[in-house]
C-alpha cells in the first residue's frame, strides 16, 4: 500500500477505535477522562502519542472481563496466558476478531512463501495458547491443506511428515531442532524431508540458531512475532528475504519507544514495541506495552512490501522468559516457594536450550535449616511439592534441584534470579 | 535414652563429605556412627559424634544445612541372628522403622546399631519392657 493511504487508512481507524472504546470500555472512558482527551478530538494517526498507554499490569487488574470492550454474549473465543502474579492474562475475540486473525494469519503465510495448494503441519499447541489456533484459522483462511497435528509426540509428527508431505512446518524454533535430533536418531535425513518453509516463534531465537535449522532440516526458516494481548501469532513475520519481520501496521500499529522517557525513538534505535489494535473490538487495546526491544526498519524490503518492518527480538524491559511460547517471571517462581513453606529461600533460574534439543528450565533452591529434614523421601516430596507448585501456576514442567545454602551466587546482597544460558 | 543425630544435606558435587569429616575433625569431633542416604541430585549424611551440640553450631556457622534428629542406638549380640532378634521385637510391636545404620566401632563385644524410629517415645518403651540394652549419651562421649 501507499505510504499516504495507508496513513489515512491508520488515521481513520484510529478516529473510530477512540470513539469505539470510549463508548463501549469503562476502563477505556475512566482513561480518557483522567488524561481530559475527548475521543472527536482523535482524527490523525500522529495523534496516537497524546493517547495513553496501556500495560500488562492494566490487564492483569481488570481480570477476567474488565477490558473487554462487548460484554460475554459478544466473545466467540477466549483464549489466556500466564500471568506475573496470580491471575493470567485473559483476551476474548469476537466472531469479527477472529477474521482478522485469520486474515493476518492467512497475510503471515503467505508473506512466509506459502502458495494456496500447501500443506501445512501446524506443531504449535492447540488449547488456551494463541500459537495452534491462531496457525489453523489463517491457514484454513489461505485455503492451505491444515493438519492440525499440535504440539509433541515427535515420532508422530515424523510420520505425518513423511506419509502426507507437507511443505510448511509451523512451530517453536526449539522443537524444530529437537525434531531433527529425533529423525537423525530414527534413520531419516531431516534434509530430505518434505518441509521447505518452517514458520517459527513463540520464543526467541538468534539468527545463528536459524542457520542451523536451514542446514538440518535443507528449509527456508522464517520468523514469527506475535502475543496474545494483541492477537496471537499473526502481529509481523519474515519475508524469504528474512530481513525483519514484516509488520500488519494497517491493523496493528507499531511505535518504538524509549521505555525510560516513553518518548518515540528514531527509526533503526532500538526501543521497546507499542502496538495499538487498530479494528480489533473485543478487547482492542490502545499502546499496549510488549515490553519487546526491537528496533524497527522503515524502508521498502526487497520483496516489495512497504510495510514497516521489526528486528527480532533483543530484548526485554522486564524479566519474564519466555520458554516454549510460555511466558514465565521470577516473581511466580518466588510466589510459589513462599506459599510452599512460608519461607522465601534464595534460588536462581537457570534457562538452559540442549544441543539441537528443546528450553529447559532448572529451578535451584537453596536449602535452608526449615527445608532441611533428615529423612530423603520428605526431600524428595519437597522437590515434588514445588515442582508442582509451578507447574500449577506456569503451565511449566521445571527441572527443581536442591541445593546447599549459600551456593547461589550473590551480587550485592540479592541473588541473580535467572541465568539464561540460551545463545544459539 | 535416646541419642542426638546430625543430619547434614548435601549437593552431589565432589569433595563436599571430605569438607564435612574435616571441619568436624580438624574440631576435635569424632564420628562415631555414619550413613548417606543418596538420590541423584544431593544427598544425607547422618552421623553420631561425641560432642553433637557443638558440632550442630559448627556447620550451620559454616553454612551447611543441618538439623538434629532422636535416634536410639541399640546394643546387639554379635552372632548370626542377633540383629533378627531385635527386629522380630520390634516388628511383633508394630513399630516403625525409618532407616537404621551401623556403628563403626564397637566398644564391647557387642555389635552398635542406630535406628530412626517413627515414633520413638513407643519405640524406646518396647525395647525396654524387652531388655534390649540402649546406648546412652555418655557412652557415646566416653567412646
Amino acid at each position: 500500500m501507499d505510504p499516504q493511504q495507508l496513513k489515512g487508512v491508520q488515521s481513520e481507524r484510529l478516529a473510530k477505535l477512540a470513539e469505539y472504546v470510549y463508548s463501549n470500555s469503562p476502563f477505556y472512558q475512566q482513561r480518557f477522562d483522567q488524561h481530559k482527551i475527548k475521543p472527536d478530538s482523535i482524527k490523525t494517526i500522529e495523534q496516537i502519542t497524546d493517547l495513553p498507554f496501556t500495560t500488562k499490569i492494566d490487564l492483569r487488574d481488570n481480570y477476567p472481563f474488565g477490558m473487554f470492550s462487548v460484554p460475554q454474549k459478544g466473545i466467540t473465543e477466549i483464549h489466556v496466558s500466564s500471568g506475573t502474579t496470580g491471575n493470567p492474562t485473559v483476551v476474548g475475540y469476537t466472531k469479527e476478531d477472529i477474521k482478522l486473525w485469520s486474515d493476518v494469519m492467512a497475510r503471515a503465510l503467505c508473506c512466509a512463501g506459502a502458495e494456496p495448494d500447501d500443506t501445512i503441519q501446524i506443531a504449535y499447541g492447540y488449547g488456551l495458547f494463541t500459537g495452534g489456533l491462531g496457525f489453523h484459522y489463517g491457514s484454513l483462511e489461505m485455503g492451505l491443506t491444515t493438519i492440525p497435528a499440535s504440539s509433541g509426540q515427535t515420532k508422530r509428527q515424523l510420520k505425518i511428515m513423511q506419509d502426507f508431505k507437507p511443505r510448511i512446518l509451523a512451530c517453536t524454533p526449539s522443537y524444530a531442532l529437537y525434531m531433527a535430533e529425533q529423525a537423525k536418531e530414527l534413520g531419516i535425513d531431516p534434509r530430505k524431508s518434505s518441509w521447505k518453509i518452517g514458520i517459527f516463534g513463540a520464543e526467541p531465537w538468534s539468527d545463528s540458531m536459524r542457520d542451523e535449522i536451514e542446514n538440518l532440516w535443507d528449509m527456508l526458516a522464517t520468523d514469527v512475532y506475535g502475543l496474545s494481548e494483541i492477537i496471537g501469532p499473526g502481529v509481523a513475520q519474515e519475508c524469504p528475504h528474512k530481513d525483519g519481520l514484516h509488520i500488519f501496521s494497517d491493523v496493528f500499529f507499531p511505535e518504538i519507544i524509549d521505555p525510560a522517557t516513553d518518548q518515540p525513538v528514531e527509526p533503526g534505535q532500538d526501543g521497546e514495541l507499542v502496538i495499538t489494535t487498530l479494528t480489533k473490538q473485543g478487547i482492542p487495546l490502545i499502546r499496549y506495552r510488549t515490553r519487546d526491544i526491537v528496533s524497527m526498519n522503515i524502508e521498502k524490503c526487497r520483496c516489495g512490501r512497504t510495510s514497516p518492518r521489526i528486528s527480532k527480538i533483543k530484548g526485554r524491559t522486564d524479566d519474564m522468559i519466555i520458554i516454549r511460547g510460555i511466558n514465565l517471571f521470577p516473581s511466580q517462581i518466588e510466589e510459589v516457594l513462599l506459599s510452599i513453606e512460608g519461607t522465601q529461600p534464595h534460588y536462581q533460574i537457570v534457562v538452559d536450550r540442549k544441543e539441537h534439543g528443546l528450553d529447559m528450565v532448572q529451578v535451584q533452591v537453596e536449602i535452608e535449616e526449615q527445608l532441611f529434614s533428615d529423612e530423603v523421601r520428605k526431600l524428595n516430596e519437597l522437590k515434588a511439592k514445588i515442582q508442582n507448585g509451578i507447574e500449577g501456576v506456569v503451565g511449566l514442567r521445571v527441572d527443581v534441584k536442591l541445593v546447599e545454602p549459600k551456593t547461589i551466587v550473590r551480587s550485592e546482597g540479592k541473588s541473580k534470579r535467572v541465568i539464561d544460558k540460551r545463545k544459539n | 535414652m535416646r541419642l542426638k543425630q546430625i543430619s547434614v544435606f548435601l549437593e552431589n558435587k565432589k569433595g563436599r563429605l571430605q569438607d564435612v569429616c574435616s571441619l568436624l575433625g580438624s574440631n576435635g569431633i569424632n564420628m562415631r556412627a555414619l550413613t548417606i542416604a543418596e538420590t541423584e541430585s544431593f544427598g544425607v549424611l547422618r552421623m553420631v559424634v561425641d560432642k553433637s551440640d557443638q558440632a550442630i553450631d559448627l556447620l550451620r556457622k559454616n553454612d551447611f544445612a543441618a538439623n538434629v534428629t532422636d535416634v536410639v542406638a541399640v546394643e546387639v549380640e554379635d552372632k548370626p541372628g542377633g540383629l533378627a532378634g531385635i527386629l522380630k521385637i520390634i516388628s511383633d510391636n508394630d513399630v516403625n522403622i525409618e532407616y537404621m545404620y551401623g556403628f563403626v566401632e564397637k566398644f564391647s563385644d557387642k555389635a552398635l546399631l542406630v535406628f530412626r524410629f517413627e515414633d520413638t517415645d513407643h519405640a524406646q518403651r518396647i525395647l525396654n519392657e524387652n531388655g534390649v540394652s540402649i546406648v546412652a549419651e555418655k557412652d557415646i562421649q566416653g567412646l
